[in-house]
């Protein structure tokens, strides 16, 4: 008497409290009774819903299934969740006529192109011509273990996938030395960055760009001498502007200077290699006014001001260019010049000094003179060697101004440090130093590697052990400016021609002095007829 | 990220070249639990690595039971012993955005605040405190300022109960492919700005309880994330310009996401001409 009965039509023992219905009314309930109310309570859970197309009993099973199925912890604070998440499944299922197209997620088609990295090319005749001349393949995985040791690589995984790469770039170019120089990352897509020499005698000079210029000189000289016949007859000519563009600095030899090395770079391991162009000091020089992300891909434009020579391809060859001039070390005596050769100030050629003695790890770290660039710098010019750009300018077709050019412009000859220096010597920034040097580990010292850090170049990282050693770059691929980055300012108008009589303005002569003139003109015509008159009485 | 799963995660954030030496994964292997037991902690991220000149610093961050209260921070020169940091201070983050260049790797270093702020510096002096800012402070404001800035979530990873406290969606199973590639799928795990700002339109189409953060939609400039896809696809990495180094991974379909940042500390002020 003191429970409330059951009052809904769903709640459990509804319509017992009726005579004839209470569970103590008989000794055996009636069975059918009972089932009556349970078919009853089912009848109202099976009722579907009007606007959504679903039942209460259909819900409770699927959300009972998928609790008993998955066993969360604490169901009861999410059962909500559970029974939202449930309602939106069966929902898309049951309403859309639409069916989503199979999308194959890019996943497979990239996991395609890995496992074809695996492949093994097993023909007999490929075996025998590598072994006669085997290309340095690089071990990527040594290298990559050393530098794991300060924290700084790839995955293991990618590690191996760009080995395999690298492998695959051997087996199709003709290659004599291969390196792994590095990542740089971009906004859509990362570059992995190839160092490579290529055999001798197999580079091929680009024509093309030789052809493309004389056909474009030719159709400016039709140009100018049309214009000129015509303005001849008519008037006298507009005064010309006497800007030259000044003579175009040429880029260094494949082989020596910037373009020592020949780089491939791909996105992503598996994908093809792509060579990129050799470097010009113009591309150097403008690349070192401007800091843009790369994007990814090889022909975006750089737009940027001073503009850019070239697209993304040359951006990144000429960063990649700078970052190995200003960050390439290796143990100092680790090379040495040859010694037949006389020690030129612009001496490229270096080889490895059999008797090297690799100073203790804990030297290398405490003094920088133990390391030694042993790449060129590059000089302000764009160059590592300086040339005079007015030895060049006598081959130009447009001869007029081209002697008083000389005479102006003797630019002073730049000199940079010469091959082998002591990065000792690189100049820091403010407080901070050129280079960080650090022991990997320090409860381990007899088995710790030395690491060198760039500050200047923040990614570029090199290791040092025993005679081991290895140069890297992780990075997004700029500078390091504790200023913040200046753009260039637009130059200063050029004069349009020349300042000369008869195109400058003069003033106009005010009325005291218009008036003064007119006087004295009167004094003088009065004198002279006086002198006439004086002559004529003579007569 | 989870201290737990840092080994895993670690592998996903390696394609920018940074991570941590074998040594260092285990000493924080080690160490972290123990700052767990000793703070009291709930969850404890491994938030990343300042690069400074001649040392690194090591930042944790303790969570309680509220994910979106103020978190405590802890620096460690060496992963193995931690000492905690004060909270942030608004005074403490005008300052430390005055100072420029790399940090020195030594908490006591000292910056001396004529050169950089005269004002600041004679306000000091008034006030009878030497006119120095000392780098523990800077660390301080840095992380405060990156977690801000660019510390992201994907959206439904964290759901609002309605008393306000913030918790972790047991029912979060990862963003499907097509929408980990949007921006707007990713919110920032701090104090809402923009929210009030939003149409009421698009208000109609928000779930209090999951979208109660700021998307990165919105942010300025634009274009300051890059999102890729690495490993064909099977992690979303998210890197932010703004401040170089810092790395969201998120796993598509799975329950795996985090941050790390591993970079020098220094705000990106660069980025509008580099875009």
């Amino acid at each position: 008497e003191g429970e409330h009965g059951p009052y809904q039509p769903h709640e459990p023992g509804y319509g017992l409290d009726q005579p004839g219905y209470s569970p103590y009314e008989d000794e055996i309930p009636d069975p059918e009774a009972r089932m009556l109310a349970i078919k009853n309570a089912k009848a109202y859970l099976l009722k579907t819903s009007t606007k959504s197309g679903l039942n209460l009993y259909d819900h409770f099973a699927t959300i009972l299934t998928k609790i008993l199925d998955e066993q969360p912890t604490n169901t009861v604070d999410i059962i909500e969740t559970i029974s939202q998440d449930v309602k939106w499944a069966q929902f898309r299922k049951k309403m859309d006529t639409l069916r989503d197209e199979h999308v194959i997620p890019p996943t497979f088609e990239a996991a395609e192109k890995c496992k074809a990295l695996f492949v093994k090319e097993g023909e007999e005749e490929d075996r025998e011509e590598l072994d006669e001349e085997m290309p340095a393949l690089p071990n990527v995985m040594e290298t990559a273990f050393y530098f794991e040791q300060a924290g700084i690589g790839l995955s293991k995984d990618e590690s191996y996938y760009v080995f395999l790469a690298l492998k695959n770039l051997i087996n199709v170019q003709p290659i004599q030395t291969c390196r792994f120089w590095g990542k740089i990352l971009g906004l859509e897509m990362n570059y992995i960055i190839a160092e490579v020499q290529l055999r001798e005698g197999e580079e091929e000079e680009e024509p093309g760009e030789e052809g493309e210029e004389t056909v474009l000189e030719g159709e400016k000289e039709m140009g100018e001498g049309e214009e000129e016949d015509e303005q001849k007859e008519k008037e006298p000519e507009p005064p010309k502007s006497t800007y030259k563009p000044p003579p175009e600095i040429p880029k260094e030899a494949n082989g020596t200077g910037t373009n020592k090395y020949i780089y491939f770079v791909c996105n992503e391991p598996g994908k093809p290699w792509v060579k990129l162009p050799p470097v010009t000091p113009a591309q150097i020089v403008c690349a070192r006014q401007i800091k843009k992300f790369f994007t990814g891909r090889l022909d975006a434009p750089v737009v940027s001001f001073p503009p850019f020579p070239g697209n993304e391809a040359n951006y990144l060859r000429a960063q990649i260019a700078r970052i190995s001039a200003g960050t390439h070390v290796s143990p100092t005596g680790f090379y040495q010049f040859p010694e037949d050769e006389d020690e030129e100030e612009g001496a490229d050629i270096y080889e490895e000094n059999p008797e090297f003695e690799p100073p203790p790890v804990a030297e290398m770290v405490e003094s920088l003179a133990t390391w030694a660039h042993h790449v060129k710098g590059i000089l302000k010019q764009g160059r590592c060697v300086w040339i005079n750009p007015a030895q060049k300018s006598e081959e130009n077709e447009e001869e007029d101004v081209e002697e008083e050019e000389e005479e102006e412009d003797e630019q002073q000859e730049e000199t940079g440090q010469p091959l082998l220096t002591l990065i000792s010597e690189d100049e820091g920034m403010k407080d901070t130093p050129a280079w960080t040097a650090q022991a990997s580990t320090n409860l381990i010292p007899e088995y710790s590697i030395a690491i060198l850090q760039s500050n200047r170049w923040p990614g570029a990282y090199a290791f040092a052990s025993g005679r081991k050693f290895e140069n890297i770059y992780f990075g997004w691929g700029h500078k390091y400016n504790p200023e913040s980055h200046t753009p260039a300012l637009p130059p200063a108008a050029e004069t349009e021609f020349p300042i000369e009589p008869g195109i400058t303005e003069t003033v106009d002569p005010t009325v005291e002095e218009e008036m003064a003139f007119k006087a004295a003109q009167e004094e003088a015509l009065a004198e002279a007829e006086e002198e006439e008159e004086e002559e004529g009485e003579d007569d | 990220m989870e201290a737990l799963s840092l080994p895993a995660a670690l592998a996903l954030v390696a394609g920018g070249g940074a991570g941590l030496s074998p040594e260092l994964r285990a000493a924080l292997g080690a160490s972290l639990p123990l700052v767990q037991r000793d703070y009291r902690f709930e969850r404890v991220w491994f938030w990343g690595c300042i690069q400074g000149v001649r040392g690194a610093y090591y930042i944790a961050e303790g969570l309680g039971p509220d994910r979106a209260a103020p978190r405590s921070r802890l620096y460690s020169l060496n992963c193995l012993d931690w000492s905690l940091l004060t909270p942030a201070t608004e005074e403490m983050l005008a300052l430390a955005e005055q100072v420029k260049g790399r940090f020195q790797g030594d908490p006591s270093f000292e910056y001396s605040l004529a050169e950089i702020n005269a004002e600041a510096a004679a306000r000091m002096a008034q006030s009878g405190k030497e006119p120095v800012i000392k780098e523990e402070a800077r660390l301080i404001a840095t992380i405060e300022q990156i977690d801000r800035a660019v510390g992201i979530v994907p959206r439904g990873a964290f759901v609002k109960t309605p008393l306000g406290s913030v918790h972790e969606n047991r029912h979060f199973e990862g963003l499907p492919l097509v929408e980990a590639k949007k921006l707007s799928s990713y919110f920032h795990f701090t104090e809402p700005s923009n929210l009030k700002n939003k149409t009421l339109l698009e208000k109609a189409d928000l779930d209090p309880s999951t979208d109660f953060l700021d998307s990165l939609e919105h942010d300025i400039p634009k274009g300051s994330w890059s999102i890729q896809l690495e490993k064909g696809g099977t992690v979303v990495v998210l890197r932010s310009l703004l401040w170089l180094g810092l790395t969201f991974y998120h796993v598509p379909m799975t329950k795996q996401f985090g941050y790390v940042y591993f970079g020098t500390g220094e705000k990106n002020l660069d980025l509008p001409f580099m875009l």
